[in-house]
């Protein structure tokens, strides 16, 4: 066993409510330079839709992640190899290029006050941030937001492969129209595809919280960390001529502070927390079947509470004060007590340690024989009347393994039940009492979801492990004299080079 | 000083001192500017016509040089037949037509796409005309002054290896062919590039791929280095 800790996110997309506030807080402070205009660190896609970049998920265009060697048991990574990380220097067959995400624009102000007098209205022309030329705008990073244009877009999800026709055709019924959005930042993965892809070896994961990170100093711009992620969140900066991805606000992380995109979140729906697991098995767990990929990815996170796991942690350099962490980390509850947060499309073999609560279906009713229908006994949708259909989910959350999504679900339900005839007593108590039974939950445990879900302070949701850089610092210098020199930082502008 | 003892006997000097001080230099001041940068995000579909034929030629080419100035004597003995001369010389010309060919390729893209002119330099635009005179000078030799192969290993070698002893005979490429010089006189140019351009991309190969292990870990502070009785204590 080698231990290993991991700042790990949980995002309960029932609570999400598709502002894009996380998505601004991301691009004030990360990606509003030259070259990354068009980077979405962090980003909110409505489903069923495209996403960003268009059908991110589509791996038969992309080739991102890992794939499973069924003969040899192992898994390789589907763009490229030693061989083919040498030879496909010079030109990648399967890199996006900018059109696959959007040509960044802006508006030529000055139009409004330059153009000489006339009978018309002056406009602000669009012109593209690349070139400075007019561009006629075709898309941006959201242009699918709430369904628009669902012909286009939402019908050309990827994921709607593994539904039926007629399925297909009543998620787009007017009176039965659902979506969902998924925002999404990079999962700081345990078996990351674009580090194992860099030719330089200029990304890496942080030995003592699991972030990961470029470093810019020794990227070269080969680009195969950007075909490489399945999730496609590493970017290629045009302009500096390096990849540049997600860094998890770790210059907050590392000053207590919660990453901005999560800060900010206006539906408090992301939680943030230690998690502690063995990374010699990582391999072994990457290669399992892909209907055990998330319950082993659960085996693979170790209960922080368990005297030998504790012993083991601070043998292999794992902090008290971080155990600590990992013991009241709320994504633990999540992932592994109550079973209840999912990793995106964990078929990518790259074991994500961002989870998702998948969205409880909507708790309206609908429109039947003209009439809006909606009394206790539907009032919270089943799991047979899902209006989002559990295979479009299972595709997304467990690999196909519609079993999982059950199960979460049936927890979910039952937390709302367990809720309704506590505060509305119009249920029948035997019958809740049943439906949390099969969920495989107790009371107390409802009561538990339910508190860290709706009603969570800041200090519940971002429990955020100390970094102690003064133990990185002492080895370097006296910290008392790091004190005075703090502010004396690089002086290397990170520009293009000739 | 006559041009000619200047321009192989002093120049060549100058522009491998700059090359060997200024990319270190680059290297340890401004290491965030050492890329390849690669405008495929950009452009995608023309590049493949470019840049594929453009480094594998050169690449190859440039091997070629490198073996007639480490074994120029086993490259005569090659020539003595006449097949393997011509074996020789057909490869390493169409290798030369594949290059020019990128060379041209990656020059017009950088003309006509809009969105790679964005991303141009001055730099850029100098050192694609420092390698098409190169290449076209080479080609230029290899047909009409033939046969190259040999009199590379034969004068142009020994030359090399003059300079390299610190001990420059000029009398071997002084009375060479206008074109050749210029082929010689622009080699050590774009030598003296190399730390001031993109070119420096070239010394970033990254063979250390081949053997590293697939997940890179790196620790701010090193494992075991801090234990908990002395956070306690």
């Amino acid at each position: 066993m080698n231990i290993r800790a991991q700042v790990s996110m949980m995002f309960h997309l029932d609570k999400c409510i598709g502002c894009h506030t996380c998505s601004v807080a991301c691009k004030n402070i990360w990606t509003d330079r030259q070259g990354t205009e068009y980077m979405w660190w962090n980003n909110v896609e409505t489903k069923p839709g495209t996403g960003y970049p268009t059908k991110w998920e589509d791996q038969d265009k992309y080739k991102g992640g890992w794939k499973k060697d069924e003969e040899k048991e192992k898994i390789e990574l589907r763009s490229t190899n030693k061989v083919k990380g040498i030879a496909n220097l010079f030109h990648q067959p399967h890199l996006p290029t900018i059109d696959d995400y959007y040509e960044p624009w802006t508006y030529k102000y000055s139009d409004l006050f330059d153009a000489p007098a006339g009978d018309d209205q002056p406009t602000a022309k669009p012109i593209s941030l690349i070139t400075g030329d007019d561009i006629d705008i075709k898309a941006g990073p959201n242009w699918d937001d709430d369904l628009g244009g669902s012909p286009i877009y939402a019908s050309n999800d990827p994921n709607l492969g593994a539904i039926s026709e007629k399925d297909r055709e009543t998620l787009f019924e007017i009176d039965r129209l659902v979506f969902f959005y998924l925002p999404r930042i990079c999962n700081h993965c345990a078996n990351p595809s674009c580090v194992a892809s860099c030719p330089s070896g200029a990304i890496y994961k942080r030995g003592e919280d699991g972030i990961v990170l470029v470093n810019q100093n020794v990227c070269r711009g080969w680009r195969f960390c950007v075909t490489a992620c399945p999730y496609k969140k590493v970017y290629y900066n045009w302009k500096s001529g390096k990849s540049e991805k997600c860094i998890l606000c770790y210059p907050r992380l590392e000053t207590g502070q919660p990453p901005a995109c999560f800060h900010s979140c206006v539906g408090r729906i992301r939680y943030l927390g230690m998690l502690l697991y063995d990374a010699d098995r990582i391999e072994e767990i990457a290669s399992c079947d892909e209907s055990e990929l998330v319950e082993k990815q659960r085996e693979l996170i170790l209960d922080p509470f368990d005297p030998k796991v504790i012993a083991q942690a601070e043998k292999d350099g794992i902090h008290a004060s971080v155990i600590e962490s990992a013991q009241k980390s709320p994504v633990y509850k999540f992932v592994k007590e109550w079973k209840l947060a999912l990793p995106l499309h964990p078929e990518f073999r790259t074991l994500p340690m961002l989870f998702y609560v998948p969205p409880l279906l909507p708790v309206l009713g609908r429109v039947e024989n003209g009439t809006y229908e909606s009394n206790s006994d539907t009032f919270f949708t089943s799991l047979e009347q899902a209006r989002v259909p559990v295979e479009y989910l299972a595709k997304m959350f467990s690999a196909g393994n519609q079993e999982i999504i059950k199960d979460t679900y049936r927890k979910l339900i039952s937390v709302r039940l367990s809720k309704r005839l506590e505060e509305v007593g119009d249920l029948d108590e035997v019958k809740v009492e049943e439906a949390i039974a099969t969920a495989g939950l107790t009371k107390e445990t409802c009561d538990a979801i339910f508190r860290l879900t709706s009603l969570p302070t800041l200090e519940d949701r971002f429990v955020i492990p100390p970094s102690h850089r003064e133990y990185a610092i002492s080895m370097l210098e006296d910290t008392q004299q790091h004190k005075g020199e703090v502010g004396v930082g690089f002086s290397e502008k990170p520009e293009r080079g000739l | 000083m006559t041009s000619n003892e200047f321009m192989f006997s002093v120049f060549p000097y100058v522009t491998i001192i700059i090359a060997l001080v200024v990319t270190p230099i680059r290297y340890f001041v401004k290491r965030f500017s050492y890329s390849s940068l690669s405008s495929q995000f950009l452009e995608n579909k023309q590049l493949f016509w470019g840049s594929v034929p453009w480094h594998y030629g050169i690449i190859l080419i440039l091997g070629g040089h490198l073996l007639g100035l480490i074994i120029p004597q086993s490259v005569l003995a090659w020539n003595g037949v006449p097949w393997r001369l011509y074996v020789l010389e057909g490869t390493g010309l169409s290798l030369a037509f594949l290059t020019i060919f990128g060379l041209i390729m990656l020059m017009v893209r950088r003309a006509v796409q809009p969105r790679i002119r964005a991303v141009t330099s001055v730099m850029d635009v100098v050192i694609l005309l420092a390698l098409f005179v190169q290449v076209f000078a080479g080609i230029w030799t290899a047909i009409f002054y033939r046969w190259g192969s040999s009199w590379y290993a034969a004068a142009a070698a020994p030359y090399l290896w003059s300079i390299f002893s610190f001990n420059p005979n000029i009398s071997l490429v002084e009375n060479l062919p206008l074109m050749v010089k210029i082929h010689i006189i622009d080699a050590f140019f774009l030598v003296s590039l190399l730390p001031f351009s993109r070119l420096v991309h070239f010394l970033s190969l990254p063979l250390q791929y081949i053997w590293r292990s697939p997940q890179v870990v790196v620790w701010n502070q090193s494992v075991g280095a801090v234990t908990n009785s002395q956070i306690k204590g």
